[in-house]
């Protein structure tokens, strides 16, 4: 009998598969995580799971039918999206959308950013283990949802922004409806900062935790609340206005280190910077028309639909062939509650684009997560992954 | 593939119907470039600058692309490149466009970068100028086909794991040209080739009073020219 021999072999490095049902990956990321340990010495982001050809889809859409294509982009703020189409289309058409248009579409931008940073902070709470943030942020998300649906007749997919205006006026109430919304929601955010800002747990969790430093932040192309939590006080609607954001104050936020804990403090005073700025879009919103009264572009009411001739002629010139766009091309971006979002759109004078590329938040965001959790231990990565706001929609297109 | 359109119903059939392939109107309406206001308009590598709908556009050379894109960030400020895709022009002799959009934040200025390529020819990566363009110039890579020298990345980004072709090209059909499906004999999933229950439609809303150069009746006129 020989002795048995043993032999040791050493194995420093494992390959773990995140996701993409992974409930922290928020939606379908697929994470390969280069393990040394329990820390984490790569990681190589799979996106495209979703991918559905939402640019190729658009070129065969006439600009109408290509708005609601923005709502399943970011569906936790869809009317941001859309809000960047509609702002490329005008610029090419060279019109603007009526002053009560642009009021209303500025309210809906922040109560869509209110929307999605709710979403965004209690998931994040949730990943990190605290389960109340997220039961009491869905209640306040109804909330808004229900603002969307009564103005749009769509929780989600809203189809409101319009090049030219928005769809259709507020209903009657619902400013009343708003502004007592606006009255009470401050304690909400109060609530949450009670439950998480100095909770010991939530700080040892996410505190110098996937720091970012404002150069990094600039090379990895970071934009919104991401890019102010490192230091960085850039926000379009001050430094680009669109719409009526030139003529309403607010403060922009930063952040000092640019971890996880200063991006969701940007984020909880985003909120109340949103408040300010919806109620002061209630004071100065002035009644008059929602959309062009050029029905060559916007279609006329229905009842104009039983009378007039002309007005039935414009409705089905719109619902089949569209309008033409003339010829151009434009980059045209809004302040998405998760960054800069942007549409590269080309016309070539058809009633088609020729060319919308969709320049998705989150892409350059998720790109860096390799960057920002080395060396970090794998509970962290999902941490970084909440702290970031990531949205598959968008991303993946 | 169907065509349906307005003029084949509406005119009598035959080829003389059938508007005459336009040339694509060039995107960008000049506009005189101040080169007190827009310094790097007056770059070397720059072949044309303009403004178009009150933004900054210029136009470079693969050649010289990524050594301007280096003197703009460096130089001129523009810390970010928020944007990189490719826009196919099938019927230029240089079928793409490459398009950098940079933004410059202390300035508040966004440039456009346009670098006409040629189907085939290879790009420069600015990966090492900017680490996020390589996501965008995998994308590229996915949905073009346009390659790019000193990518250390070139693996596709958004379609599916061994998808063949390039989608956003303009000869790629909309519906594609595999589906996947469940197969419950075999038990798994499958690929297939695509199958529509409809034909696809692809409607052609150019008017035939603007489309329509040659009315019935007049070709002859037309071949005697």
């Amino acid at each position: 009998m020989t002795q048995p021999t043993t032999k040791t072999i050493e194995i420093d490095s494992h390959t773990i598969n995140f996701g993409p049902q992974h409930p922290a990956a928020h939606g379908v990321l697929r994470l390969i995580l280069e393990m040394e340990g329990e820390v984490v010495a790569r990681a190589d982001p799979h996106i495209g799971l979703l991918h559905r050809g939402t640019e190729k889809l658009i070129e065969y859409k006439s600009y109408m039918q290509a708005v609601p294509y923005f709502d399943r982009l970011d569906y936790v703020s869809p009317m941001a999206c859309e809000h960047a189409f509609a702002l490329a289309t005008e610029k090419l058409l060279g019109i603007t959308a009526p002053d009560r248009a642009q009021w209303i579409r500025v309210m809906f931008a922040e109560l869509t950013r209110v929307l999605n940073h709710l979403l965004s902070v209690s998931s994040f709470a949730l990943d990190c283990g605290a389960l109340t943030p997220g039961l009491w942020g869905y209640e306040e998300r109804e909330k808004l949802l229900e603002f969307h649906e009564a103005a749009s007749g769509a929780r989600f997919h809203s189809n409101y922004f319009r090049p030219g205006g928005v769809a259709k006026d507020l209903p009657a109430g619902l400013t009343d409806d708003i502004a007592a919304w606006t009255e009470q929601f401050p304690k909400f955010v109060d609530d949450v900062e009670t439950l998480l800002t100095g909770n010991r747990i939530w700080k040892q969790r996410v505190v110098d935790i996937g720091v970012l430093s404002p150069a990094d932040a600039l090379a990895w192309g970071f934009s919104g609340p991401n890019l102010r939590a490192s230091g960085i006080a850039w926000d379009l609607r001050r430094a680009q206005p669109y719409d009526k954001y030139a003529e309403v104050e607010f403060s922009i936020p930063t952040g000092k280190h640019g971890d996880c804990y200063d991006r969701y403090l940007v984020r909880l005073a985003e909120m109340r910077e949103s408040v300010k700025i919806i109620k002061q879009c209630l004071d100065k919103m002035k009644p008059g028309p929602i959309k062009l009264q050029d029905h060559k572009i916007t279609p006329p009411t229905r009842a104009a639909m039983k009378h007039s001739m002309e007005a039935l002629i414009h409705h089905f010139k719109l619902y089949t062939e569209g309008y033409h766009v003339p010829a151009g091309a434009t980059y045209t971006t809004v302040e998405a509650p998760k960054g800069e979002f942007g549409v590269y759109l080309i016309a070539d004078g058809t009633n088609r684009p020729y060319r919308c590329k969709i320049r998705a938040t989150g892409i350059s965001h998720l790109q860096a997560i390799d960057l920002l959790s080395q060396g970090h231990m794998l509970a962290d990565t999902v941490a970084i992954i909440g702290s970031l706001d990531i949205v598959f929609g968008e991303i993946d297109r | 593939m169907v065509l349906c359109s307005y003029r084949k119903k509406s005119a009598a059939p035959g080829p003389f119907c059938v508007a005459e392939p336009v040339s694509m109107p060039t995107p960008e309406v000049a506009v005189v470039v101040d080169p007190q206001r827009d310094a790097a308009s007056a770059l070397p590598g720059i072949t044309a600058a303009m403004r178009a709908l009150g933004e900054l556009v210029v136009t470079t050379t693969p050649d010289a692309a990524l050594n301007l894109l280096a003197h703009l960030r460096d130089e001129h400020g523009y810390e970010q490149v928020m944007d990189i895709c490719a826009v196919d022009w099938p019927e230029r002799p240089v079928r793409f466009d490459l398009v950098y959009n940079l933004l410059c934040l202390t300035r508040n200025e966004r440039l456009r970068v346009i670098c006409p390529i040629a189907d085939g020819a290879i790009a420069n990566s600015v990966s090492a100028l900017w680490p996020c363009a390589t996501w965008w110039e995998r994308e590229v890579w996915d949905l073009f086909g346009i390659g790019f020298h000193g990518l250390a990345d070139h693996r596709r980004l958004l379609t599916d794991y061994g998808f063949e072709g390039h989608p956003l090209r303009k000869d790629f059909p909309l519906t594609g040209y595999v589906e996947v499906h469940y197969d419950d004999d075999r038990k798994a999933v499958v690929y297939d080739k695509v199958k529509l229950v409809q034909e696809f439609r692809n409607f052609d809303f150019l008017s035939p009073w603007e489309g329509m150069t040659t009315l019935p009746g007049d070709e002859k006129a037309r071949v005697r020219k």
